[in-house]
């Protein structure tokens, strides 16, 4: 199968590799949203994580780790890339098409970006619950 | 100066030995005679060469040339031997139910499993024994699941993903005992190991010219001649070539390829084998010597001197593979293809999915050399730690949790 040049960048240079500290530290801080999704039996299991100002609510940074296959990698990086800069609200928008297609996953594939979407949402879900705003009842199902 | 990619995946398929190439190449041209024409010179030398070929495919496994018919291969041999024994022993006629039992593996090849499924349909009892975490069957197991009814054993010889080799010549021994059709699929171990039909007490094996140096498209089916004569219910009819068996003009410069793959074998395997085992060793122990959690699949001394199966914990194979990209190799992970399914082999010896998703499969061949083997582990040592750098599994193991103590939200 032929990967394309932006997913095999992403890839080799994955961006915004890590953590806002370990799981102890990031639970308690309100500032950071954590979102893990998969499952390791399944063979991909991605972790985002958001810092977001509260005061702009926007999103300063993003960190990820995922096990999985390069196509799981290359979306949770790119999520990263897109997180930064938005406001939580922007973010919660970032749909799994828009990173099939800047990534031209082959259709094997596609369940790699719906993961990364889970994971921005469960991510964004982690930071409005810990600062007790509203969260949005989950629409999307698959 | 070393050439990439290193190929170090054989048991999938291996590049064709020069002198066999060499062997065949009269055969395309001038030589080119259909051997069922008796009546010309033609004829008569491609015939020749067909015989020629069949008594050096016949001595790799101890049989009488006459116990060989030529197939496409793997897939074919096996189709012809389990469902073509199943219908000719079978206790009650087509249409009926309780037909005939039949033991095999959950780790045989799907070209084993996938017959034996459609036999289920067709009144056939199969029973799948699940071999445990070793990865061996043995004659125990087989006698266990031994019933009445039992017409075929089929238990292949060793195994594709992890090279283990289970007891063949005991459950021939067992069958043989019993008076149950004995059919082994040798794809992976003939030309690898020394191979008696005779004091194995095997009725039928199958094996493949492309796994043993030797042209795609070929292969050959060992059926029984006498103690006991086995007969087959042949699958493909036609113009009657091998004795009935298999119709269809024969594969002539395949075949000669398939004879002269197999007369090298012979020479060689001892010497190849060893060479091999110690270069697949050094692979293995500084894997192990250089990254933690690594986990060698199937027990370790019973297995192929050439192939090696081996866990990274946290880490995905997928990922693993596309980090090694100048070394080809295998996924124990089915990802590539269209299933997101882990291998059914590792499952199947209890291996957990995790694990299974985290393996890959290194199989060494004739032109593997030292420096290949010193490259893989340098790339094999970084990829690893690379991604765990990017494992969220790996910081959760560091930080002391049990990840198999987490709840996985399920897709």
């Amino acid at each position: 199968m032929a990967y394309s040049k932006q997913l095999i960048d992403h890839y080799e240079k994955p961006r915004n590799v890590g953590t806002f500290g370990t799981s102890a530290q990031v639970k308690e801080r309100k500032d950071v949203g954590v979102g893990i999704v998969g499952a390791p039996e399944c063979g991909d299991v991605m972790q985002l994580q958001i810092k977001v100002n509260s005061d702009t609510g926007v999103i300063e940074d993003a960190k990820f780790k995922t096990f999985g296959c390069g196509s799981a990698i290359a979306s949770s990086s790119l999520a990263t890339e897109w997180l930064k800069g938005k406001t939580v609200e922007q973010g919660h928008e970032i749909r799994n098409t828009e990173i099939v297609e800047e990534l031209a996953l082959p259709p094997v594939k596609i369940h790699c970006s719906v993961l990364a979407e889970d994971a921005i949402k469960a991510a964004i879900k982690d930071y409005r619950l810990k600062n007790g705003l509203p969260v949005e009842e989950e629409a999307h199902t698959h | 100066m070393l050439k990439l990619p290193v190929y170090l995946d054989h048991a999938a398929t291996t590049p064709c030995d020069p002198r066999v190439v060499e062997a065949m190449l009269p055969y395309f041209t001038e030589k080119f005679g259909n051997p069922g024409s008796r009546n010309h010179q033609f004829g008569w030398e491609s015939e020749e060469a067909v015989e020629t070929a069949r008594e050096r495919c016949a001595a790799i496994i101890g049989a009488q040339p006459k116990e060989v018919v030529f197939t496409s291969g793997s897939t074919e041999g096996n189709n012809l031997a389990i469902k073509g024994a199943a219908e000719m022993y079978a206790l009650k006629p087509e249409g009926s139910e309780g037909r005939g039992h039949i033991i095999t593996s959950a780790i045989e090849h799907k070209a084993v499993l996938d017959p034996c499924k459609r036999l289920q349909k067709r009144g056939f009892d199969v029973t799948y024994l699940e071999p445990p975490r070793d990865g061996i069957v043995t004659a125990e197991m087989v006698k266990a699941a031994m019933r009445e009814d039992t017409i075929l054993v089929t238990i292949m010889w060793a195994n594709n993903e992890m090279g283990t080799i289970n007891e063949v010549p005991q459950i021939g021994a067992l069958c043989h005992e019993r008076n149950v059709v004995f059919h082994t699929d040798a794809t992976q171990w003939v030309g690898k190991m020394p191979t008696d039909v005779e004091k194995d007490n095997i009725d039928l094996l199958t094996w493949s010219s492309h796994k043993i140096y030797g042209p795609k498209g070929v292969g050959g089916l060992y059926i029984r001649r006498r103690k006991p004569r086995i007969r087959l219910v042949a699958q493909q009819e036609g113009g009657g070539q091998e004795r009935g068996y298999r119709s269809g003009t024969l594969n002539v410069t395949g075949i000669v390829g398939f004879g002269k793959a197999c007369e090298i074998c012979a020479n060689e395997m001892d010497t190849e084998r060893e060479r091999l085992r110690a270069l697949r060793d050094h692979l293995e122990s500084s894997m192990i010597k250089n990254v933690e959690h690594v986990h060698v699949n199937g027990r370790p001394e019973k297995r192929l001197a050439h192939i090696t199966n081996m866990s990274f914990g946290f880490v995905e194979g997928e990922g693993l593979m596309m980090a090694i990209k100048d070394i080809a190799v295998s996924s124990g992970s089915a990802c590539t293809s269209a299933s997101l399914e882990p291998s059914y082999v590792l499952k199947g010896i209890g291996v957990g999915d995790d694990l299974a998703h985290s393996s890959l499969r290194f199989s060494l061949g004739r032109w593997s050399t030292k420096e290949q083997i010193d490259f893989a582990i340098e790339k094999l040592t970084w990829a690893v730690n690379h991604l765990r750098e990017l494992s969220p599994l790996w910081d959760m193991h560091k930080e002391g949790i049990d990840i198999s103590t987490i709840e996985w939200a399920h897709h």
